[in-house]
């Protein structure tokens, strides 16, 4: 330890450079995503769950709600995986959460990286987990009678959609992760948000039967534009005021949180 | 440069709470400095400042000629830093942790590696390096975090109280890796709340109370200043406690107590026992327990501030303390 070796990157003012700091941005993606190797707990909540709804949803609720199983999967399949992708999302304000309180922030932001690294890393290593659950409820899907009559370009788009909306969801995930006591209050919190806000659109259920004042709630709430997006995709027809409706409230979700997030992030680390 | 860390006239405010209310402080190259203070002192609080996650609302601190605030990255390149509780991610194995840190700062994968093993040998981990950290008990973390901190290989280590929590066995092993590091050549500051950890590691020790410096000197000279010893006496009968106070207070001095159903004083004259003794026999009162021990910290405080350590915290007499996380929650909060 006798002679000082600077191995970090750094320029000469001791800023980071933006190579270095996609390189930092991966390799803190990397760490969010081996973990998953030694804690299968994460596993169960990145599938055993996605697959969990697919399987109630057709089987429990399918035959009252469109005569058959089937049937209701082809409405539902899409809204199930836009209400499972948001519930994913408290998944990253509760590890953020995590480094925060068990000083994993402190030790990083003592070295020579990139501020928003350890952010960026992971909010791209659970947008990589929302694909893959998204693909396996998909998968399922096939499985028991879901047909993607959309096309493979639908699919595709459909699936960029919910990322996209995910991406934007998730800074409003990092604010809570950074202003939440602990992890079960994240918990807590975004049940108590998200389960209400899937629940009252056009996700599970055909809005008509909703008594009015909810239907003029539902026919704004965003997850009825991506639910109505995401199936227009899959399924074929016409998808144009969904898609624009869910980027544009992406787009505001992300303008609002966005700031907000990172001031809080800046403030506690 | 004769000071690798340097702070002069340090604030830092909270709120309503002064955190530091202007420390100066200075380690000389390749020395430890201990940074000596109770729960609440400011140590964790100064530690942050100079690992550049804290901004200090008044004066300046400089690592290696760098000022923390405007050279910060380049002070990150110079330190490594070891919380008051293992900040390394539980879900990932040892070796995995110190591949990240490695990464982070830029090794090439292989070397990364290589890094990574070589310190897990050191810290005696090697054996345990393919397992999560969550398996690993209180004394692994805090070996694994401390090798996180010297994976860049930092010329200036911060340890924030590396101990704490720690069994006796645990804390004597990372006593010994840290005295290696420091005859490697590191510069280190130390906080503990430990006086007999500050005099086994460090060469000069800065005392620090509610946000100022109160004492500073090598371990020999705090010792001598505030007495090494102190004497217990316990009445075998408890009325006998007033008399045997006035008694003892009358050859030790004023800072004779009562805590309890004992009797402690200061012992500043190796003649104070026998002539304690002495005056007992003669005033014919029973003595149920004599002792001569060290002083506790609580009494260092106490001999240097007139107060105690705030009520509730921990004693720091070597006893390992175990926090709890809400506890630890509290503590980051209040830095």
């Amino acid at each position: 330890m006798t002679a000082t070796t600077v191995t970090a990157p750094l320029t000469g003012s001791g800023r980071v450079p933006p190579l270095a700091g996609l390189q930092q941005t991966f390799t803190m993606a990397w760490r969010s995503l081996v973990a998953v190797k030694h804690n299968p707990l994460e596993l169960v909540d990145y599938s055993i769950t996605p697959i969990m709804f697919v399987f109630l949803f057709t089987y429990v609720l399918g035959g009252q709600m469109a005569g058959s199983p089937e049937a209701y999967l082809k409405y539902a399949l899409p809204g199930i995986i836009v209400q499972n992708t948001l519930f994913m999302t408290m998944y990253t304000a509760m590890a953020l959460n995590t480094d925060l309180t068990k000083g994993v922030f402190d030790r990083l932001r003592s070295l020579p990286i990139a501020r928003s690294a350890p952010l960026i890393g992971r909010i791209t290593a659970d947008l990589a987990k929302h694909v893959w659950a998204l693909l396996l409820m998909i998968g399922l899907g096939l499985l028991l009678g879901f047909r993607v009559t959309g096309g493979f370009g639908g699919f595709l788009l459909g699936t960029l959609l919910v990322v996209v909306f995910a991406a934007a969801v998730s800074w409003g995930a990092v604010l809570i992760g950074m202003l939440a006591g602990d992890a079960e209050k994240v918990q807590a919190f975004a049940f108590t948000i998200i389960f209400p806000i899937t629940f009252t659109s056009s996700a599970f259920v055909v809005v008509d039967t909703m008594p009015g004042w909810l239907q003029a709630w539902s026919d704004v709430n965003p997850v009825t534009h991506l639910s109505d997006a995401f199936r227009g995709l899959l399924l074929g027809g016409p998808v144009a005021e969904p898609v624009l409706w869910s980027l544009v409230w992406a787009a505001g979700i992300a303008l609002v949180f966005y700031p907000l997030a990172m001031r809080a992030y800046r403030a506690k680390t | 440069m004769t000071y690798a860390i340097e702070a002069e006239g340090l604030v830092k405010r909270f709120k309503e709470t002064t955190a530091l209310a202007g420390v100066d402080l200075g380690a000389r190259r390749g020395s430890v400095l201990g940074l000596l203070g109770p729960n609440g002192a400011g140590k964790t609080t100064a530690v942050r400042i100079f690992a550049t996650l804290l901004r200090p609302d008044a004066g300046r601190a400089h690592v290696a000629g760098h000022d923390v605030v405007r050279d910060a990255g380049v002070v990150r390149a110079l330190v490594g830093l070891t919380g008051q509780y293992a900040a390394v991610d539980e879900n990932l194995t040892g070796t995995e942790n110190l591949l990240l840190i490695g990464r982070l700062l830029g090794l090439p994968r292989r070397e990364a590696r290589a890094r990574g093993s070589e310190l897990l040998e050191r810290f005696q981990l090697t054996d345990a390096a393919g397992r999560a950290v969550k398996t690993y008990s209180g004394g692994m973390r805090r070996r694994l975090d401390l090798a996180a901190s010297l994976v860049g290989r930092p010329s200036i280590l911060f340890l924030d109280e590396p101990t704490t929590g720690l069994d006796p066995h645990s804390r004597g092993e990372l006593w010994d890796l840290l005295r290696g590091l420091v005859a490697d050549g590191a510069t280190a500051l130390l906080t503990t709340q430990y006086l007999n950890e500050a005099d086994v590691l460090a060469d000069d020790i800065v005392v620090i109370d509610k946000g100022r410096v109160i004492a500073e000197g090598t371990p020999d000279q705090l010792k001598s200043q505030v007495g090494g010893q102190v004497l217990e006496l316990r009445p075998v009968l408890a009325q006998d406690l007033a008399r045997v106070h006035a008694l003892v207070a009358g050859a030790a001095g004023p800072r004779t107590q009562i805590e309890g159903e004992t009797v402690t004083a200061p012992v500043q004259d190796p003649e104070l026992m026998p002539t304690v003794v002495r005056t007992l026999d003669r005033e014919g009162i029973a003595i149920g327990e004599l002792a001569l021990r060290r002083s506790s910290l609580d009494e260092v405080f106490l001999a240097l501030t007139g107060h105690r350590a705030e009520p509730g915290e921990p004693e720091g007499n070597g006893g390992a303390t175990v926090r709890d996380e809400g506890e630890l929650q509290k503590a980051v909060n209040r830095t």
